[in-house]
């Protein structure tokens, strides 16, 4: 029987009645050896059709069942046509009539191909030889066709006794072998002849006709996953945002108006101590912009405090004693830290109605460099930043405040290194033991702004201001095992990433941290 | 950050005690630089070129420190000013005292300035080092320190140029002149011959790149700066290459060092720096010899000033910035381990600070609070919180945006984050749109296709759809960020706008859908339908008769409709798109 017919005689049975069939046959013969034989409607069953029939039968104890394989030999085509009409050889043999037969006419009586492969076997068993006037004559009286019978055998058993013979049959291309599942079926624990139908989920009906009680329901494959839901998703960086904004909040910050990327040099650089000659405004680190190109519309009496403190010092600083130059700070950029907004904070802070009062401030928003893009480096990124302006702030305060704050992300051990910004001193990087690497690793930067940058913006003498900042992309990209920061910021990042991706837990291992 | 390479054997000799790179790493750590690498010459150059390379050209492997300096501490750029920080650091020594020594018979040397220099490199300074005694390793020493200090302070030789000479090939007084190119010919440093200047600039433009970068500081003045000694000799064509004839070898014993700037400030600060380094191994250790300069309006400046400079703290404000009591005994004590002089006033309030040339650094009160502080240790000071009540407060803008993220993702959409930077045709004609210009566009970008500051966020949600077209359909995402828009009114002359974009892409446009989540949307805004509306329009981005605007108060906020097929072709999407793109702000 062809696949197709098979299926076609498959799609004919219900698995109900075939379900039926196999109950019946088991209460009647106790157990099914082998589903080989069983002929259902008067022909063998499918494979699939019986599997299916059979897991629904088992799901309901009513059956147990095992799968026996093994290999059945079938002949080709080829090979039925030997089985039939027997072997080339026997075929040249049986053309020879007792007076001989010449060459040329072997042809025309057995065809060319059973000629030509035929004559050459009959030579070789010395069944037929050359007479004397060169043509084909018989050399025995009888003979056994064996290759036949070896056929007819398979075609009946589908086997064969000497694995030799299937062998050598099988590279003659005249038989071949299938892989051939039967089942052999037994009675259940709650074998019955009678196919209760089973509920598979409660429905409104069975709870009004109170149905629920008397049926029989079926068994939930607990070892499916379930379906997943249609809901949306958050991105896991905005996860991320999501927690440090928490703890700003529960610290009492207050956030702060980021949403401006373009920013003067005055207010990204020059406010914050930054000398114009600093490599950080080079062209290489910033980007600074074609249109619009400059702006000159900050505080001027601001400006001109900045300039001095800047060119011949003043606020207890001899300063960095160079030509400031007011068209530098005039150049419009992409601010390259949130830090710009910080100052410009201060500023408002130092000359609000009242003047100052104390302030925590936060921010959490997208910065620029003008970077080469790589693995770890985008030209726009993420900054989680802290500022706290008070009266006699100290150091300790700001390394008490990181160690809490660090404590509420789950980082426990860290520990500060002198470091060097222009506008902070003292200038601290925080650095948390990393357990996986075994060595510390720089998280984020701190420091107590200088008082050159504070007193040009209008903060009293007596204030201090600490603050912090770290990226947001680094400690996603640890919570979450993200090792290319193109694949969590920008259009390369995956749907499925933001999909899978848990919720963050700052304060908790996530189990795939990097 | 720069990096200095430091032998250890070198250094273990001069901290008196071998460290294992742990221990090393440590007091780095404290002293604020950074082991960056324990390594060798050869393992560097393994890692760079392969071993088979690095092997054949006979590099040293002798155990050597990569460390990383401040980028302000010019004092620690070289072995020596590393080894002498730290083991004043550990309290093995006394920072050295540096002072001036007229020659015998008081004539100094003259660098007698000529005025054509004003147009293009103003200042310069000079200082003499004499009897000194050069090994291969401090010959080593005093060329890497220069190149650090021109990639560094000096900004790539822009702001100051050093050049050394052995002045002993040389003759007083010198002359510092501008020049025309084509009066200047002469044999620059390892040339075999003499070359008129514009011959000499072909050859490093061409063949020598490493010269060849600093040619653009002066290529285009009508003068070059040059310094000549009594007999026209040339030592230096600043800011580009020394003269062969007066060479540093290592036989020389009295050294010439000019200073040539367009920031005098750090020309003195470049100078004592090279001062400080090297006048240890003068005949007379840490003293130099001045150099007169004379300007053309007979104005006379004698460099190097190595005397010390004065500044003050109050113990007060040392010990209250740092949160920490410690005796004025105390503060002197830390101080001195920063390489700081110090002594205290009668009332001992007040510490009085000698910095030495070495800490140019050293600009205000705060930073020699720093040094305290880190002299005591960051990690000792106690954890304190600051005692500040304020009350914590959401940015407005934040808070509405983050609600409305909620509410897109409740109604089954998925937020992306796509750049906030794109090139010029995303941005318009990918769009369909004219150039508007209000876009801000970047001057100098690295990357090619940065080249405006999105106005729209449509094409970065699209270019997010197509890297993500494989994906099981319907696509279903949103953003909420900012875009930008030029507006002469702000100060910045450019304003961000709080945007939403949501997207739903499909086998089959959906423009019912799109819709219904503006309706979902203006719902979770407590909008009435009475207050917007929407209506046809003619926006090129989407597809005809599909396509709207949404008003609210009278004012177009929005767009939404299905994109043009065109549109999705410029993103390389083959499947229909249908979005949404309204303002935020109008709600707040």
């Amino acid at each position: 029987m062809t696949s197709s017919k098979m299926a076609a005689a498959a799609t004919s049975v219900s698995t109900d009645d075939l379900a039926q069939f196999i109950l019946n046959t088991l209460d009647r013969d106790g157990a099914i050896a082998s589903s080989a034989d069983l002929r259902f409607q008067g022909q063998q069953v499918e494979n699939q059709a019986l599997h299916g029939a059979l897991t629904s039968l088992e799901r309901r104890e009513m059956i147990t069942y095992e799968t026996i394989e093994f290999d059945k030999w079938v002949l080709t085509a080829e090979g039925a046509d030997i089985e039939a009409n027997g072997s080339h050889e026997a075929k040249v043999f049986n053309a020879i009539p007792a007076d001989g037969l010449a060459i040329g006419d072997l042809g025309k009586k057995v065809g060319a191909e059973s000629a030509k492969i035929g004559q050459g076997k009959a030579f070789k068993n010395k069944w037929i030889g050359k007479g004397k006037d060169g043509k084909l004559v018989r050399l025995v009286a009888t003979i056994r066709d064996v290759t036949q019978e070896d056929l007819a055998t398979i075609k009946k058993t589908h086997a064969h006794s000497d694995a030799k013979v299937l062998a050598e049959l099988k590279k003659r291309k005249l038989c071949d072998k299938e892989k051939v599942t039967h089942y052999r079926v037994a009675k259940g624990t709650h074998f019955s002849t009678v196919i209760v139908k089973q509920a598979t989920d409660l429905t409104v009906d069975m709870l009004l006709s109170g149905s629920w009680q008397n049926l029989d329901f079926k068994k939930y494959n607990f070892d499916a996953l379930g379906q997943e839901p249609s809901g949306g998703h958050l991105h896991p960086l905005m996860k991320v945002r999501e927690e440090f904004r928490q703890i700003f909040f529960e610290m009492g910050f207050e956030e702060m108006p980021t949403n401006r990327y373009v920013e003067s040099s005055f207010w990204n650089f020059d406010a914050l101590f930054q000398p114009q000659q600093h490599p950080a405004r080079d062209m290489h680190d910033t980007f600074f912009l074609k249109n619009p190109a400059t702006s000159n519309r900050f505080p001027k009496a601001c400006m001109e405090q900045v300039k001095q403190v800047h060119s011949t010092g003043g606020f207890g600083s001899i300063g960095y004693g160079y030509d400031w130059k007011e068209e530098e700070a005039e150049k419009l950029l992409l601010r390259t830290h949130t830090t710009a907004v910080s100052s410009n904070m201060l500023y408002k802070l130092a000359h609000q109605e009242g003047g100052f009062t104390p302030a925590k401030y936060f921010s959490i928003d997208r910065v620029f460099r003008n970077e080469t893009v790589d693995a770890t480096h985008l030209a726009e990124f993420h900054q989680v930043e802290g500022v706290i302006a008070d009266v006699g702030l100290t150091l300790g305060d700001l390394i008490g405040f990181i160690n809490v704050f660090c404590q509420k992300m789950g980082v426990t051990n860290i520990r500060f290194k002198p470091a060097y910004n222009p506008y902070t001193e003292p200038s601290m990087e925080i650095f948390s033991y990393h357990q996986g690497l075994g060595k510390w690793v720089e998280i984020g930067n701190s420091g107590m702004f200088r008082p050159e940058m504070l007193g040009p913006l209008g903060l009293p003498d007596n204030v201090r201001v600490i603050a912090w900042g770290l990226s947001l992309e680094r400690p996603t990209m640890i919570k979450y095992g993200i090792d290319n920061i193109r694949e969590l910021l920008g259009h390369k990042c995956d749907l499925e990433m933001i999909q899978k991706n848990p919720i963050c837990r700052l304060d908790k291992k996530m189990g795939r941290e990097n | 950050m720069p990096t200095v390479n430091v032998d250890q054997e070198y250094l273990f000799k001069a901290l008196g005690r071998k460290y294992s790179t742990d221990e090393f790493r440590e007091l780095c750590f404290e002293f604020g630089i950074e082991l960056e690498e324990d390594t060798s010459e050869l393992a560097m150059a393994i890692e760079q070129i392969g071993e088979a390379a690095a092997r054949a050209q006979g590099l040293s492997d002798k155990p050597l420190y990569k460390i990383d300096i401040p980028a302000n501490r010019y004092d620690l750029l070289s072995p020596e000013g590393i080894a002498r920080s730290l083991k004043i650091f550990l309290g093995q020594g006394k920072p050295p005292a540096y002072t001036v020594r007229k020659p015998k018979g008081g004539k100094l040397q003259q660098i007698i300035v000529k005025k054509e220099t004003a147009q293009i490199r103003p200042h310069v300074v000079g200082a003499i080092l004499r009897d000194v005694t050069f090994t291969p390793e401090m010959y080593d020493s005093f060329i890497t320190l220069q190149d650090k200090l021109h990639n560094n302070i000096c900004r790539k030789r822009t702001l100051v140029a050093i050049g050394t000479h052995d002045l002993d090939t040389i003759q007083g007084p010198f002359t510092y002149e501008a020049l025309p190119p084509s009066q200047i010919n002469f044999q620059a440093l390892n040339q075999p011959k003499a070359l008129p200047c514009p011959e000499l600039f072909e050859h490093y433009r061409t063949k020598d790149k490493h010269i060849g970068k600093f040619l653009h500081i002066i290529e285009n003045s009508p003068v070059y700066p040059i310094i000549l000694d009594a007999k026209r000799v040339v030592c230096s064509l600043p800011p580009i290459i020394n003269g062969d004839h007066s060479k540093i070898t290592l036989k020389t014993k009295n050294v010439f060092i000019e200073c040539t700037a367009t920031d005098l400030t750090k020309a003195k600060v470049v100078l004592n720096t090279m001062v400080a380094t090297y006048s240890q191994y003068s005949a007379t250790p840490f003293t130099v010899e001045p150099v007169e300069v004379i300007y053309p309006d007979g104005k006379k400046y004698t460099y190097p000033d190595v005397a010390p400079r004065r500044m003050e703290a109050s113990i007060d404000y040392i010990t209250s910035a740092i949160g920490v009591k410690l005796t004025p005994a105390e503060v002197v004590h830390h101080l001195e381990r920063m390489s700081l002089g110090a002594t205290l006033t009668k009332d001992q309030k007040t510490v009085l600070v000698d910095v030495p040339i070495t800490r140019s650094d050293i600009l205000h009160a705060c930073d020699i609070m720093e040094d305290v502080a880190i002299a005591y240790g960051f990690n000792k000071i106690p954890k304190t919180l600051p005692a500040v009540n304020t009350v914590g407060k959401p940015f407005p803008i934040n808070k509405l945006s983050d609600q409305i993220r909620r509410e897109l993702a409740l109604a089954g959409f998925s937020e992306v984050l796509p750049l906030t930077l794109c090139s010029h045709d995303e941005n318009f004609a990918h769009l369909r749109q004219p150039d508007n210009g209000l876009a801000v566009e970047l001057a100098n970008p690295k990357t090619v296709e940065y080249q405006v500051v999105r106005t729209s966020l449509i094409p970065g949600v699209l270019k997010t759809l197509r890297e993500n077209k494989s994906r099981p359909l319907p696509l279903q995402v949103f953003e909420v960020s900012d875009i930008v828009e030029r507006d002469e009114t702000q100060e910045r002359r450019a304003r961000n706008e709080r945007r939403v974009c949501i997207a739903y892409a499909n086998k089959k446009s959906a423009f019912e859908i799109i819709h219904g989540m503006l309706g979902r949307v203006m719902a979770m805004l407590n909008v009435p339908t009475t207050q917007y509306a929407i209506r046809e329009s003619m926006n090129e981005s989407f597809f005809p008769g599909r396509r709207a605007e949404i008003v609210y108060n009278g004012n177009v906020i929005g767009h939404f409709g299905i994109v043009h097929p065109e549109v999705l072709g410029h993103f390389e999407l083959a499947l229909p798109v249908t979005l949404l793109e309204m303002n935020l702000e109008p709600f707040l």
